[in-house]
């Protein structure tokens, strides 16, 4: 059987799965569509809650990253993670109790303040929709390498795929959708890893074979990886930074953004009880981090099996003959993810790092230049054919990361289209809406969503890759604080709320435009977007930390001179802050 | 009247040092080990590595799992405790 019918089988099988939890879980009232009814178990919860959460970004890109970075890119891996303590602790028990639909409602009634409702359904719906188009082009991606069909049929196809469990069965059939999704992807994930681990160390555990020992040569794996990348004049993979504020800011924007995220935060009202919200943030955790613990083994095992692909007899003899190259990086040639140029005319592949410092040692050695080039999306799909896997493997990826698209895709439609039919149509144009129209609104919100979505995915703005910081930036510097001091804090009032919002979203938009376009608009930067024109050598990807600590402040200073909420609001606090007296999210 | 805003001031403060613990931890995992002490920790070496990059890659996550059960697990039961759990 050819490849391409193998990649078909697993794909159209997975999704037919999927088109049939939507068929069995149809939403039947708003409150299914909202919050699947509000009787979700936890630890299902936990599961649909990492798919939801663990996009292409963290499927196809994160192993990449880390391979190429080193220590450095563990930014990814502590602060897609450390953000569910934040939810845990901080907002998920809270909202539970508070037991509304969408997000901004909670923000419009702790702040008494229909303004600060919209401002809260803009932050959403700019943070989503912007985090919503990588999740289609990513998807379009997996089609067009796997299924061989253009992307945007593709992307047209997972459009209807999404449609059909999204608009039919609301929350309730994104859930169990979305725990298929998650067997799916973590199976995708894994099995590949264990395989490279084994072949490399001997351990089939990636995570411990991480820190083994190099079957071949004898020295622990991270110290071989470090040899042969120093000899090419790369930085040490396991090397420290030096921007060590940096560093810690960008980690600290991706968990507080992490847990701002309304996609993410919504799960957590599907749940029966409060003490369920604690637990199931704790599940959703565990289940990401079987994924999370696996990619920094896939990082540095890819890296290795690249360079060992490259130079069969180490970095210190001649590379490989192009003509002798093997089969995926042929594979992928066609897809202009992998580019080969030979600059030195010897027929052979060199790969090194073209820096200055580097350049001697080059010359030395007759090169004239970095040969390949590798994007570094493809280390996670290509693994299975780098470690000759069997061709199922390859067909389980590609299904794997189409569930990992697709489930975040379809939680972040939830999320706009609630907040559309929810927060503005039922919360501020028709607010004597029935039952029924409002989960019509919310259907074709839904499916207007949708539609924007794929066109957004097909003529993606060429900003793909900025537009994720933008999203966790927003969603750092304007939602969380203001949930946050919303339950924290009795004194924080409206005037206080919105005018923090609005502070932290427009210095973390700002701050991004002026370093990467404003409005994204190619060539309109303010400064060069390099870290010696950064402000204290704060990346515009770090940024969202400041906002939010701009929007504490704010919100606090402006509230100390302004009148205190009013009685009824300070109840509501003390309220979330209790379970007692929770009983399911209520129909309203 | 009285003893339930007492008892329920006390659960709170008893939430939000448990909060505070919990935060520290979270704060010395990643930020600490994982990032600013990681040259003070060079010298214990794991696999190949020193012991700053195991809390980065590994550690710190697995320390977040830890946290976020313990903190379940307590306030589950400090809900009961003080009687504001849900029936």
């Amino acid at each position: 059987m050819s490849q391409f019918a193998i990649n078909l089988i697993f794909v159209l099988g997975s999704f037919a799965i999927y088109i049939g939890i939507a068929i069995w879980a149809r939403a039947g009232s708003t409150k299914e569509f909202y919050v699947a009814g509000g009787g979700v178990n936890p630890v299902m919860n936990g599961m649909a809650t990492a798919a939801d959460w663990m996009s292409a970004a963290s499927f196809i890109s994160m192993a990449g990253l880390i391979a190429a970075g080193g220590y450095a890119n563990s930014t990814y891996l502590m602060g897609w993670t450390g953000g569910y303590v934040l939810l845990a602790m901080l907002l998920a028990p809270y909202l539970r109790k508070f037991g509304k639909f969408t997000v901004p409602d909670f923000i419009g009634d702790r702040f008494y303040s229909s303004g600060a409702r919209l401002v809260a359904v803009a932050c959403l719906i700019i943070a989503s929709v912007t985090y919503v188009i990588g999740q289609m082009t990513g998807a379009g991606v997996a089609f067009s390498r796997f299924l061989e069909v253009d992307s945007n049929t593709g992307l047209m196809i997972a459009a209807v795929v999404v449609f059909a469990y999204a608009v039919l069965g609301g929350m309730k059939g994104i859930t169990y959708t979305q725990v298929a999704q998650y067997i799916v992807l973590i199976i995708a994930y894994t099995i590949p890893a264990v395989f490279i681990s084994l072949q490399l160390t001997g351990n089939f555990l990636p995570p411990l074979g991480l820190f083994g020992t190099h079957v071949e040569s004898g020295v622990p794996l991270l110290q071989k990886l470090d040899e042969i990348v120093r000899e090419l004049g790369f930085q040490d993979y396991t090397a420290d930074v030096s921007n060590k504020l940096n560093m810690v800011l960008f980690t600290l924007s991706l968990m507080i953004g992490t847990a701002g995220l309304p996609h993410v935060i919504i799960r957590f009202f599907t749940v029966p009880k409060v003490a369920d919200a604690r637990w199931s943030a704790g599940w959703a955790l565990v289940f990401i981090a079987l994924l999370y613990l696996t990619a920094p083994a896939v990082a540095s095992m890819a890296r290795l099996n690249l360079l060992n692909t490259i130079y069969p007899a180490g970095p210190t003899a001649d590379a490989i003959q192009y003509a002798e190259r093997p089969d995926w990086i042929k594979n992928w040639e066609k897809t202009g993810l992998i580019k080969f140029e030979d600059k030195n005319n010897d027929g052979r592949i060199q790969h090194y790092n073209d820096a200055p410092a580097f350049a001697e040692k080059a010359a030395e050695r007759g090169w004239a230049g970095n040969e390949l080039t590798v994007n570094n999306d493809i280390l996670v799909l290509a693994n299975p054919e780098i470690a000759n896997l069997p061709g199922w493997v390859l067909g389980l990826i590609a299904a794997g990361g189409l569930a990992a698209a697709l489930s975040t895709a379809a939680g972040l439609l939830l999320a706009i289209s609630s907040a559309v039919s929810h927060d503005l149509i039922k919360g501020s144009i028709n607010p004597n809406i029935s039952e029924k129209g409002e989960l019509l609104a919310a259907r074709i919100s839904m499916a207007v969503a949708i539609v924007v979505a794929t066109w957004l995915g097909m003529n993606p703005p060429g900003f793909a890759a900025q537009v994720v910081a933008l999203a966790f930036g927003i969603a750092a510097a304007s939602i969380f604080p203001a949930l946050m001091m919303g339950i924290f804090s009795k004194r924080v009032n409206n005037s206080g709320a919105i005018a923090g919002m609005l502070a932290g979203l427009l210095s973390t938009v700002i701050y991004i435009f002026l370093y990467l376009g404003w409005f994204f608009i190619p060539g309109t930067a303010t400064f060069a977007n390099t870290p010696d024109n950064w402000l204290f050598g704060i990346s515009p990807l770090s940024f969202g930390a400041v906002g939010a600590m701009i929007n504490f402040a704010v919100a606090f200073a402006v509230s100390s001179v302004t009148a205190a909420p009013p009685q009824r609001v300070q109840d509501l606090v003390e309220s979330v802050r209790y379970p007692r007296g929770a009983g399911k999210a209520v129909d309203h | 009247m009285a003893d339930h805003n007492m008892n329920a001031a006390a659960y709170w403060s008893a939430n939000l040092r448990l909060i505070v613990i919990s935060l520290v931890i979270w704060a010395v995992v990643s930020y600490g080990f994982g990032i600013l002490l990681r040259p003070m920790l060079a010298g214990i070496s794991v696999g190949g590595t020193d012991l700053g990059f195991w809390f980065a890659q590994q550690g710190s996550i697995l320390t977040f799992i830890a946290l976020i059960f313990f903190y379940a697990w307590r306030m589950n039961k400090l809900d009961k405790e003080f009687g504001l759990d849900e029936e």
